[in-house]
C-alpha cells in the first residue's frame, strides 16, 4: 500500500486536518507520503516532516499552488499518483472541491466523508445526513477518498520524514484568486475546538451573539451557528454547523436556541456531551441532548455565564 | 448564452428516513420525494440569470428513472425553457452521472452550468467537480454569488475560512451553496404552463457512455441511536452536572 495525503495548510502553517488524514490513512496500512502543495510553504513542508507515520513529504512550493486552485491542483495530484493505492484529502471545503476531480482525471470513483476504514478497500460513510451508514467496497484500482477528520484522531507529532522537492508547475490559466474576506477569531476553530456554543435563530440578532461569546470567552470555546441564523444575517457563513455546514464532535457542545433539526443534528450529533437551552419544551434537539433546560435563553445564558 | 441546469428527484428533506431490514438500503416506498434543495437553489440561479438578461435558454437536466420527469416539469414551471431526461433504471455512480452530464454540455454548449453543491440522499459533494475535470470548464464550487461578466465569471465561494472570491473564464461550472439565492414557488399558471413546455428523453446509449462499477454498496445500517439525557430543573443544576458527573467543564 503506498498513500498520498494532501494536506491542508494557508501557506504558513498546517492544518490540523491534516493530522487526522494521516490517522485515517495509517489505519489503511502502508507507506504514506504528504503533499504540500503551496507558494512560499516551506515552512509548512518542515511541519509536516514531523507527522508521525509519516515517512516521506513531497513539496510543490510554486505560485500556482499559492491558492490552492482546483483547476491546477488536480494535475499536480494525478501526476503524483503513480503508483499510489490511496490518495486522502481531509472533507474540508478545499479538499472537496479538488478531490472529484482528481478521480475523474483517473476515471475512478470518490469516496466522500469517510468515517471508517474496515480495510484497504471497504471504507464507512454516512448518508442520508447521518441518519444511516454506507459500507462501501471500493473496486478501483486508486481509491480517492476524502475524510471526516471529526472521525480520526490527530496523529503525533513525533516523526522527521524526508522532505522533497516536486519541480512541476501547473497553471491551467483558466482561474484566478481575487479575495478572500476571513472572519478572524482569537477563539479555536470550530472543527478542532473541545467545547462550542451555537445559537440558532431564537437568539433573534446578532448583537445578542454577545452573550454566547461571554460563555465562549470562559471556556475557551468556539461559537457555531444553526443555518437558519446564518441564514437571517445574524451571523457569517463559517459558523454554521451541520449536514451542510461544518461537522464537528467536541467535548461539549451547547445549542443555545436551536430547534434540532435533522440537518442540524447531522453536523453535531457525535459530540461527547450535550447541552440544549431552548423555550420549547418539545424542540427535538432534546432528544439528542443529555443535558436540556427547558429555559428563556435571555435570561438562562447570562446566568450560566456568571456561574462558571 | 445558454445556462444548463442540472436537478435530482431525491427523499423530501423534511422525511425522516428508514434504513431496511435487510441493510440493503433506505426504504424509499411510499416516501415523499422532491428536487434536491441545492437543485433549486440552481434552478432559481439559473432562471435569475435569464431574467437579467445574461441568458437567453435555460436547459435543465435529469440523470434518473422515469418518476425524475416530475421534478423536471417543476424545473420548467419555475422557468426552465425545455428539458432533457437521460434515462438510467438503476442509481449511477457520481462519476456516471459526470460522464453522461458531460456529453450534454458537449452537445449543448452552455455558458454555464450550475448544479448543486450535494445531493441529501448521498451526501457525496462530486458530481459538479467531476464534470469540471471532465470537460476542462472552470469550476467555482460552493458559490454564494455569482457575477458574469462577458467572458469572466466572478464567484463568491462559502469555504470554512468565510467567503473567497475567484475569477474563472467563462464556460464555467458552478455548484450552488445555501445562500446564493431564496428558490420561489412555481404558480399554478405556470405548472399547466409546463406540461407544454418540450421534455426530451436520451438513453445512456445514445449519449455513448460506458457504465462502468466503481464501487459496491455492501451495507447500510442505521447510526447508533443517541439516548435522550435529563432535563435539568436550572442554570445551577446545569452547571452542577458539567463540573462533577460529565466533568467537562472545570
Ligand atoms: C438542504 C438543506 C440543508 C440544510 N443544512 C443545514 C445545516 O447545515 N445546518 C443547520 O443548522 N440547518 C440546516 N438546514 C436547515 C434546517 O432544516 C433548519 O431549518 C435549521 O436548522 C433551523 O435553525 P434553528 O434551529 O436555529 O431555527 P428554528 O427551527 O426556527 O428554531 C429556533 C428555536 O429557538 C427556540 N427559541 C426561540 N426563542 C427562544 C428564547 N428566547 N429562549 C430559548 N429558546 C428560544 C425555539 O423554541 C426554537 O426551537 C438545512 C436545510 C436544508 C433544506
Amino acid at each position: 500500500m503506498s498513500i498520498l495525503v494532501i494536506a491542508e495548510h494557508d501557506n504558513d502553517t498546517l492544518k490540523s486536518a491534516t493530522l487526522n488524514t494521516v490517522t485515517a490513512a495509517a489505519a489503511i496500512g502502508g507507506d504514506v507520503a504528504v503533499l504540500v502543495a503551496g507558494s512560499d510553504c516551506q515552512a509548512v513542508a518542515q511541519e509536516a516532516a514531523k507527522i508521525s507515520g509519516v515517512s516521506q513529504v513531497i513539496v510543490a512550493d510554486n505560485v500556482a499552488y499559492a491558492n490552492q486552485l482546483a483547476e491546477n491542483m488536480q494535475p499536480l495530484i494525478v501526476e503524483l499518483a503513480a503508483g499510489k493505492t490511496h490518495i486522502l484529502a481531509p472533507a474540508t471545503t478545499s479538499g472537496k472541491n479538488i478531490m472529484p476531480g482528481v478521480a475523474a482525471l483517473l476515471d475512478v470513483a470518490q469516496i466522500s466523508e469517510v468515517t471508517k476504514i474496515e480495510s484497504a478497500d471497504v471504507f464507512e460513510r454516512p448518508i442520508y445526513a447521518g441518519n444511516a451508514l454506507a459500507k462501501v467496497q471500493s473496486l478501483d484500482s486508486v481509491k480517492v477518498l476524502t475524510v471526516r477528520t471529526t472521525a480520526f484522531e490527530e496523529a503525533a507529532l513525533e516523526g522527521s520524514a524526508a522532505v522533497e522537492a516536486h519541480g512541476a508547475a501547473h497553471d491551467a490559466g483558466k482561474s484566478s484568486y481575487i479575495g478572500e474576506e476571513v472572519v478572524e477569531s482569537e477563539r479555536p476553530e470550530l472543527t478542532a475546538a473541545k467545547v462550542i456554543i451555537s445559537g440558532g435563530r431564537g437568539m433573534g440578532n446578532g448583537e445578542n451573539f454577545s452573550i454566547l461569546e461571554a460563555v465562549a470567552d470562559k471556556l475557551g470555546a468556539a461559537v457555531g451557528a444553526s443555518r437558519a441564523a446564518v441564514d437571517a444575517g445574524f451571523v457569517s457563513n463559517d459558523m454554521q454547523v451541520g449536514q451542510t455546514g461544518k461537522i464537528v464532535a467536541p467535548e461539549l457542545y451547547i445549542a443555545v436556541g436551536i430547534s434540532g433539526a435533522i440537518q442540524h443534528l447531522a453536523g453535531m450529533k457525535d459530540s461527547k456531551v450535550i447541552v440544549a437551552i431552548n423555550k420549547d419544551d418539545e424542540a427535538p434537539i432534546f432528544s439528542v441532548a443529555d443535558y436540556g433546560l427547558v429555559a428563556d435563553l435571555f435570561e438562562a445564558v447570562p446566568e450560566f455565564e456568571s456561574n462558571l | 448564452m445558454k445556462v444548463l441546469v442540472t436537478v435530482k428527484r431525491v427523499i423530501d428533506y423534511n422525511v425522516k428516513v428508514r434504513v431496511k431490514s435487510d441493510n440493503s438500503g433506505v426504504d424509499l416506498n411510499n416516501v415523499k420525494m422532491a428536487m434536491n434543495p441545492f437543485c433549486e437553489i440552481a434552478v432559481e440561479e439559473a432562471i435569475r440569470l435569464k431574467e437579467a438578461g445574461i441568458a437567453t435558454e435555460v436547459v435543465a437536466v435529469s440523470v434518473g428513472e422515469k418518476s425524475c420527469q416530475e421534478q423536471l416539469r417543476t424545473a420548467l414551471a419555475l422557468g426552465a425553457d425545455r428539458a432533457i431526461h437521460v434515462e438510467a433504471e438503476q442509481e449511477l455512480e457520481s462519476l456516471n452521472v459526470a460522464k453522461l452530464l458531460a456529453k450534454v454540455v458537449e452537445a449543448e454548449q452552455p455558458g454555464i452550468v450550475i448544479l448543486g453543491k450535494q445531493a441529501i440522499d448521498t451526501d457525496n459533494n462530486q458530481t459538479g467537480q467531476m464534470l469540471s475535470a471532465l470537460t476542462g470548464m472552470a469550476q467555482g464550487t460552493f458559490a454564494s454569488n455569482i457575477e458574469i461578466k462577458d467572458d469572466k465569471a466572478l464567484v463568491t465561494r462559502e469555504v470554512d475560512g468565510g467567503l473567497q472570491t475567484i475569477e474563472l473564464a467563462m464556460p464555467i461550472i458552478a455548484t450552488t451553496d445555501l445562500r446564493l439565492n431564496e428558490p420561489r414557488y412555481a404558480s399554478l399558471p405556470n405548472i399547466m404552463k409546463a406540461k407544454r413546455k418540450p421534455l426530451e428523453t436520451k438513453t445512456v446509449e445514445e449519449l455513448g457512455v460506458t457504465i462502468k462499477e466503481h464501487t459496491k454498496l455492501l451495507s447500510v445500517t442505521p447510526p447508533e441511536e443517541r439516548q435522550a439525557g435529563i432535563k435539568v430543573a436550572d442554570v445551577a443544576e446545569l452547571v452542577d452536572k458539567l463540573k462533577n458527573e460529565a466533568k467537562v467543564i472545570g
